[in-house]
């Protein structure tokens, strides 16, 4: 299934998705915008998001405004599938909190999980995952 | 005679023209997770660390010792050590937020002492601090780069301080707090845990945005001698471990616990995390403690433990939703 991922200047997130397309998969994976007021792009297809977590511990700002913008169309929260976030379990039960806020808003299922650049298994699991949705 | 020099082009900071949205970000983060010492009701801990056995409370105070070292040259050497290479101005403003948050870390370990150990006591944890090899040659590693002249090597010296030293300390009050004990304590040093979080973060992004921009022979030798110092520093953890939770027999546990946060540590400079899973398989109560409201339902205000300020509730308004 399609990717709809959100990655700040960091790039973390961004290496993240050129790793999953490593070993001849093809990933399709599409970067939302990162400027602070740049326009939402318009989704046509079923996809799964992937989101970092943001705001340490504090649900108001976990979202990355961008990908909170983007899910304000209602065109593109009909397309979500599922949501996979990342984190850092230094922020307690705040860990990957936007991948649980964005499930628990949109009714769609938090399908996975990992900290901050992902290690091997975590890159293979999740294109797995991509690859079989 | 010194002469003042001409006061020309000297720059103001102008927040109003940010370069780079990241420092703006972890200002923001920074400030807001402000916090105090004085905040957090420590003297509820008394009845528990009188349960502890003297061993427990031997290993328990070294810890915090090596935790104050550790943030005091954090505080006055690595993060000043940062501002001349600053590529920004808030960059600078960043690390000065860093270097006082760091000494507001290093003083809440004094507080701890105070409420539960003796002036003599304190006195014998601060010489033990001095007396520890293996605490001192950790000081000697972080500080021979910190006061070096290469600024990349400062900046991976200082995240491997902030995602990867402070581990084998914080181990033990995450400990505690999995048995129900010094449960306040273990509030306050969740506090530290997220300061860490982004001040590893931050000036691990700062170390890749010059990396990047390096020639590829000058890349391969940051990460050459980012996995050296690793290596070096790991080793010595490895040591530093031994002396402390040998007598409690959880050296190998806290170890897992060490290989999994230099794993982050690396991640935050950029680079592929080195230990395998099998080598990083943290003890889930441990890990459970990180996130103490998911188990516990301790309430701030009567002091019984669990977090303060950290958020519980999933789901809140933002003016960012729209549905």
């Amino acid at each position: 299934m399609k990717l709809v991922y959100f990655s700040a200047a960091s790039e973390n997130t961004h290496r993240f998705v050129l790793k999953l397309q490593t070993n001849g998969t093809r990933v399709d994976a599409i970067r939302l915008p990162m400027g602070r007021n740049a326009p939402a792009p318009l989704i046509t297809d079923p996809y799964i998001l992937l989101v970092p977590t943001y705001g340490c511990g504090n649900p108001r700002t976990a979202v990355p405004r961008p990908v909170a913008r983007f899910l304000n169309i209602e065109a593109n929260r009909a397309l979500l599938r599922g949501v996979i976030s990342s984190g850092n379990t230094n922020f307690g039960s705040s860990y990957c909190m936007a991948g649980r806020m964005i499930a628990d808003k949109c009714a769609v299922p938090h399908l996975d999980s990992f900290e901050l650049l992902g290690t091997q298994e975590d890159v293979s699991r999740i294109r797995e995952r991509l690859l079989t949705a | 005679m010194t002469t003042t020099p001409a006061l020309r082009g000297v720059p103001a900071i102008n927040w109003n023209r940010v370069t780079d949205d990241i420092d703006a970000d972890v200002w923001d983060r920074l400030t807001s997770n402000f916090w105090l010492p004085e905040k957090v009701p420590l003297s509820n801990d008394l009845s528990s660390w009188r349960t502890l056995t003297a061993d427990e409370q031997t290993m328990t105070t070294r810890v915090f010792a090596g935790l104050t070292m550790l943030d005091t040259i954090q505080s006055t050497v690595g993060a000043i050590s940062l501002m001349p290479d600053a590529r920004t101005p808030h960059e600078e403003a960043v690390y000065t937020n860093i270097a006082f948050m760091e000494s507001v870390h290093a003083k809440s370990y004094s507080s701890i002492f105070s409420t539960l150990l003796s002036t003599d006591e304190i006195d014998d944890a601060f010489r033990w601090s001095e007396e520890n090899e293996n605490l001192q040659r950790k000081a000697k590693i972080v500080l021979d780069n910190y006061w070096g002249d290469d600024p990349e090597k400062r900046k991976v010296a200082s995240t491997m301080l902030e995602s990867f030293l402070f581990y084998s300390g914080f181990y033990a009050p995450m400990y505690w707090s999995s048995r129900a004990k010094l449960t306040n304590t273990a509030d306050l040093i969740r506090l530290i845990i997220r300061d860490e979080a982004v001040h590893g973060y931050y000036i691990g992004y700062k170390f890749q945005l010059a990396a990047a921009e390096a020639s590829p022979e000058r890349q391969a030798e940051l990460k050459d001698f980012t996995f050296t110092l690793l290596q070096e520093l790991y080793d010595n953890e490895d040591a530093y471990t031994e002396d402390l939770y040998d007598p409690l027999g959880l050296t190998e546990d806290v170890k897992m616990f060490l290989r999994y946060n230099s794993n982050k540590a690396l991640m935050n400079l950029g680079y592929e995390a080195l230990f395998p899973k099998e080598a990083t398989a943290v003890n889930p109560a441990i890990l459970a403690a990180l996130s103490p409201s998911a188990d516990e339902n301790h309430d701030f205000f009567s002091g019984s433990g669990s977090s303060y300020v950290m958020g519980k509730a999933v789901d809140t308004q933002d003016e960012d939703w729209e549905f």
